[in-house]
């Protein structure tokens, strides 16, 4: 069988390794994303105490700790079966919307936005924040170094550290916020809605204006009907600190929701064992292998799958947002009543959706009156035994399942993170990708790198996190090979 | 290479978390003045430079590496190798890189172990007690993964290393001096620090930096922090029974942990002179504690529920023991 | 097993296993009380077994916890303490430190794979000569009955033909010396930091 191999050439941890197979008439006939590494977090964590569960694993991924941190406080919480006050419970939130601003921002001008605002067919070289910076002018740059810096100030008032908060225990906060650090973070939140206000804004006029663009987002190679994942509040609005996980058909029809408790009633992870991660699906529909449509279980839990999970936003101008969305990717709804989104690439938008309503959260929170009481922390009474938590971290649902002994000392752990939700669905855009553009052996040269590319890049992969292992940005390095072998072109960027 | 070209300078995060790179990014307008003292060859995380260019370098031609993370594949070693010949210094990046780090806890495990626990999780479907397969016979051809080590590893007990960055990640601060400093030595208007200097740090420990009271060091009891109703803002923590690791740990961060009344974890590595982290630890921790009668000791020292993970909670690996027994004694590949 | 058996076995011209693995046990003696029993021992001619070696502290209450860890990563089999009996230290209560020590070592020795029985406290006064000599001699069977503990460097000594212990060796190693000057820096002093 030919062979096309996507190895790095030098061997290097942080590549996503893709084998490209084709049949005898030269057409693809399997294509395998591996990732390479592995840390064993659900192990070396066996043995600790699970009030150093929060800093402990905040360093399954530096850029998105504090979704690690607030997972595993609620874990710890539950182990305890420990209710913590309401101020601590607002502090958890307002810091994690602080960080959503400047993850989701981080996202979009540096990482995802590149795709679209300097284009998918222009050079690599030109392809990162620069070539960004270039097109929308260097005001711009100020200010994306701005909402980080913000995001970050924000996260080390109530966290202690910008990198690796260290203040949420079982039970509450270490700590609470001044009236003086309250105020500051108000005006940072009504700064950040503005702020995304103009990233929506960019969207606008950069891709879809752009027919293109639009064309692109709306084509089929990009398009995935997979079943949909995200917390929900009481309301069925996006939340991303708390609630119940739901599920949507990609028919429009909400499956069901569950409890963090109940997890493993809906999910079970499929293991291969050329890579070290591994595939979860959903239980109810069962691993039917690497297709999508309702028959598979395979789910995406990204920003626009909770948009398509949910029934709004529930801040204002978020919602307005959220409906303009939909009214114009999805002017028709599904069987099952919902309008549902499955063209992935539109998870660029729905990325800026949401950092408009973690801004507005921001203000709801750092404005409600409690939220500089100095009553953080209930002491847990109840011997600890076992218990689930699950946020909506950046790139998906994170869940942290603990098991302790009479004193509190983890003895399991179970961790199902963000992108390993995404898994499948990645490896089937590859796939879907490589079909597209490789017939009869012949292979597209740019083209196939760039769509490669956009296809697992829309689910901002942190690999870190998934497999508890690396993270960030995708080098990746196509090395083209005859069937005997023989290098006959190598393609590359990021490396 | 002609003498007015920038020098060279490479990014590399091994088995990392991406703490790192963001603590860099996070030096925020800085990053300018770095791109234009340094021609970045290689920072995945952020910019493009391609690792074969890496290998085409002479020797020694990159003047300054950074690398992050640890040393947990085949992979990473051989890049760390190819790094540290094509490059003039070679900086330890972070704890990962420096003592191991927290994923250095892994050491208590054998590989084995680490692997059955992984692909046998309460929600993982694994009937047939799969384990990843360095080659794996797919039904179209062979697969290949990086090997897992039976270790980690730190840098430098896989490359000689010139110097030394600590923290978890180093504050931005701190790197943005330890930048500008290096900036400075390789144009010559400043001081080449010593090979083997820590850099981005104090001289001391967490405790001077603190600003915390200190009243009486006798600890009659070691408390865990949920049970503590209300922390005094103002007392030192390890005076309240918390297990604070300040008094070994060095300066640097500007004691921040604390200040939000978090015990100080460790993160920013051994103090100057230390040898062995946890060994300073259970010595400052046993000299404070009061009791004098063993079975009073022991009652004291049950207090600390965990006590691997409170002395080598980041530095298990570049330890002088550097792992339990079990990594070792049931490895049986 | 213990000293009589050993003793029994030899007479009669049994060896078994056990009989083979000669501990190697370090230890760490205080100038005014310990040290002094075991040169007591030693004039009084008192047998006890050849396994420990002997080092001088000046006070068990200078034991780092640094040097117990690297005797075990140096090869040693088990590490014993002596001092002064509670109550009187030469230097009045540093050996309450050492105490203290010996206790929070013991449990996270423990936590790492390393038997408490590996490392163990004995007090003795000068005049304990004959005592100490039967507490090494027990401490030195309990070890041999656990094995030997052979705390290994490292597990793979090279990767892809680079000789690690010649990389480690390179930073300086484990003898803590500064490491070889590199020809890159000739300016720069070199100083030993880890």
């Amino acid at each position: 069988m030919e062979r096309i191999t996507i190895d790095p050439v030098t061997r290097l941890e942080g590549h996503g390794k893709i084998e490209i197979f084709l049949d005898p008439d030269g057409e693809v006939a399997n294509a395998y994303f591996q990732i390479p590494e592995l840390r064993g977090f659900e192990r070396f964590c066996v043995g600790r105490p699970v009030e150093e569960m929060p800093t402990l694993t905040n360093r399954i991924c530096g850029v998105c700790p504090e979704a690690h941190h607030m997972a595993s406080a609620k874990a710890a919480d539950a182990v305890y079966n420990v209710d913590p006050p309401r101020t601590a419970k607002l502090l958890r939130e307002l810091l994690y919307s602080a960080f959503y601003v400047t993850d989701h921002t981080t996202h979009f001008y540096a990482l995802g936005g590149p795709d679209f605002v300097v284009g998918p067919d222009a050079p690599a070289a030109e392809r990162n924040i620069l070539g960004v910076l270039a097109k929308v002018g260097m005001e711009v740059g100020g200010q994306v170094i701005q909402a980080r810096k913000n995001g970050h100030n924000v996260i080390e008032m109530i966290g202690g550290r910008k990198i690796h908060p260290a203040t949420a225990v079982p039970g509450g906060m270490t700590h609470g916020i001044t009236e003086e650090q309250r105020a500051e973070i108000e005006k940072i939140g009504r700064w950040s809605i503005d702020f995304a206000q103009f990233s929506l804004g960019i969207f606008d006029q950069i891709v879809l204006a752009n027919d293109a663009y639009k064309d692109m987002v709306l084509s089929d190679g990009y398009t995935q009907r997979t079943y949909y994942m995200g917390l929900i509040d009481p309301n069925g609005k996006v939340n991303f600190y708390d609630g119940r996980v739901g599920i949507m058909s990609p028919e429009g029809t909400r499956v069901g929701t569950y409890a963090p408790a109940e997890y493993r009633d809906w999910i079970a992870e499929h293991v291969e064992p050329w890579t070290y991660l591994k595939f979860p699906y959903l239980k109810k529909v069962g691993w039917q292998g690497f297709v999508d449509g309702v028959d598979s279980g395979v789910y995406a839990a990204t920003p626009l799958s909770r948009l398509n999970a949910a029934d709004g936003m529930a801040t204002p101008l978020a919602q307005a947002a959220y409906e303009r969305f939909y009214a114009t990717l999805a002017p028709r709804p599904e069987a099952g009543g919902k309008r549902i989104v499955h063209h992935q690439l539109a998870t660029h938008w729905a990325r800026l959706v949401e950092l408009l309503y973690a801004a507005e959260r921001m203000v709801e929170l750092a404005t409600d009156p409690e939220i500089t009481s100095p009553h953080v922390r209930t002491v847990p009474t109840e011997t600890p035994n076992e218990g689930v938590g699950v946020v909506e971290a950046p790139r998906g649902t994170l869940t942290h399942h603990y098991k302790t002994d009479e004193r509190g000392l983890l003895t399991a752990v179970n961790l199902i993170v963000g992108t390993t939700n995404n898994y499948a669905p990645m490896s089937m855009s590859i796939k879907k990708a490589a079909e597209s553009l490789i017939h009869k052996g012949t292979v597209v040269h740019q083209g196939l790198l760039n769509r490669v590319e956009m296809a697992f890049r829309l689910y901002d992969p942190c690999f870190g996190c998934a497999t508890h292992s690396l993270p960030g940005e995708m080098p990746l390095q196509v090395a083209i090979r005859d069937s005997e072998g023989r290098v006959i072109e190598v393609l590359s960027q990021n490396c | 290479m002609s003498p007015s070209a920038k020098p060279k300078l490479a990014i590399f995060g091994a088995a990392s978390c991406g703490g790192c790179d963001v603590a860099i990014v996070n030096i925020h307008e800085h990053i300018v003045d770095v791109a234009n003292a340094f021609d970045i060859v290689l920072w995945p995380t952020v910019m493009d430079g391609k690792y074969s260019d890496i290998e085409a370098l002479a020797d020694g031609e990159i003047a300054v590496t950074l690398v992050s993370g640890s040393m947990r594949t085949d992979e990473t070693i051989h890049l760390a190798r190819l790094l540290r010949r094509k490059s003039q210094f070679m900086v330890s990046f972070g704890s990962c890189a420096g003592e191991g780090c927290i994923p250095g806890l892994a050491n208590l495990s054998s590989r084995q172990e680490i692997l059955d626990t992984a692909f046998s999780t309460p929600s993982t479907d694994n009937p047939e007690g799969l384990r990843p397969s360095w080659e794996f016979g797919a039904a179209e051809g062979v697969l290949h993964l990086p090997e897992f080590e039976p270790l980690l590893r730190t840098l430098d007990q896989v490359v000689d290393v010139d110097y030394t960055i600590p923290g978890c990640p180093p504050e931005s601060g701190q790197i943005w001096a330890a930048l500008e400093a290096v900036v400075k030595a390789l144009n010559g208007t400043g001081p080449l620090p010593p090979k083997g200097s820590v850099l981005g740090a104090g001289e001391s420990t967490v405790c001077d930096e603190c600003g915390r009271k200190r009243d009486v060091k006798k600890i009659g009891r070691f408390v865990r922090i949920q049970q503590v109703a209300e922390i005094d803002p103002e007392l030192c923590l390890l005076e309240q029974g918390l297990p604070c690791n300040g008094p070994a740990t060095r300066s640097g961060c500007g004691a921040l942990c604390p200040a939000a009344s978090a015990p100080c974890i460790g993160c920013y590595g051994a103090a100057p002179g230390v040898i062995d982290y946890g060994a300073r630890l259970m010595s400052a921790f046993a000299s404070v504690v009061d009791a004098t009668e063993p079975a009073e000791i022991d009652r004291v020292l049950d207090g600390i529920a965990d006590p691997v993970g409170q002395f080598y909670r980041f530095s298990l690996a570049g330890s002088l023991l550097r792992s339990g027994r079990s990594a070792w004694q049931s490895d049986g590949e | 097993m213990s000293v009589q058996t050993a003793i029994a076995s030899e007479t009669t011209g049994t060896v078994s296993q056990a009989t083979t693995f000669e501990p190697v046990i370090i230890g760490f003696t205080c100038n005014w009380c310990s040290y002094r029993a075991a040169d007591l021992a030693g004039t009084a001619r008192t047998k006890y077994p050849p396994n420990v070696r002997l080092i001088r502290l000046m006070c068990s209450g200078r034991l780092d916890p640094t040097f117990v860890l690297k005797a075990f990563a140096e090869g040693a089999d088990a590490v014993l303490l002596t001092g002064c009996h509670p109550g009187e230290c030469h230097y009045i209560e540093q050996n309450y430190k050492a105490l203290r020590r010996y206790r929070l070592l013991r449990r996270t020795l423990e936590g790492m794979g390393i038997e408490p029985a590996r490392i163990q406290l004995v007090w003795a006064s000068a005049a304990e000569g004959v005592r100490l000599a039967g507490e090494i001699a027990r401490v030195t069977e309990e070890v041999r009955a656990l094995g030997p503990l052979n705390w290994p460097k490292d597990l793979l000594a090279e990767v892809d033909g680079v000789d690690l212990e010649a990389a480690w060796a390179a930073t300086g190693g484990d003898s803590g010396d500064p490491p070889p000057e590199s020809d890159a820096n000739p300016d720069a002093a070199s100083e030993a930091t880890r």
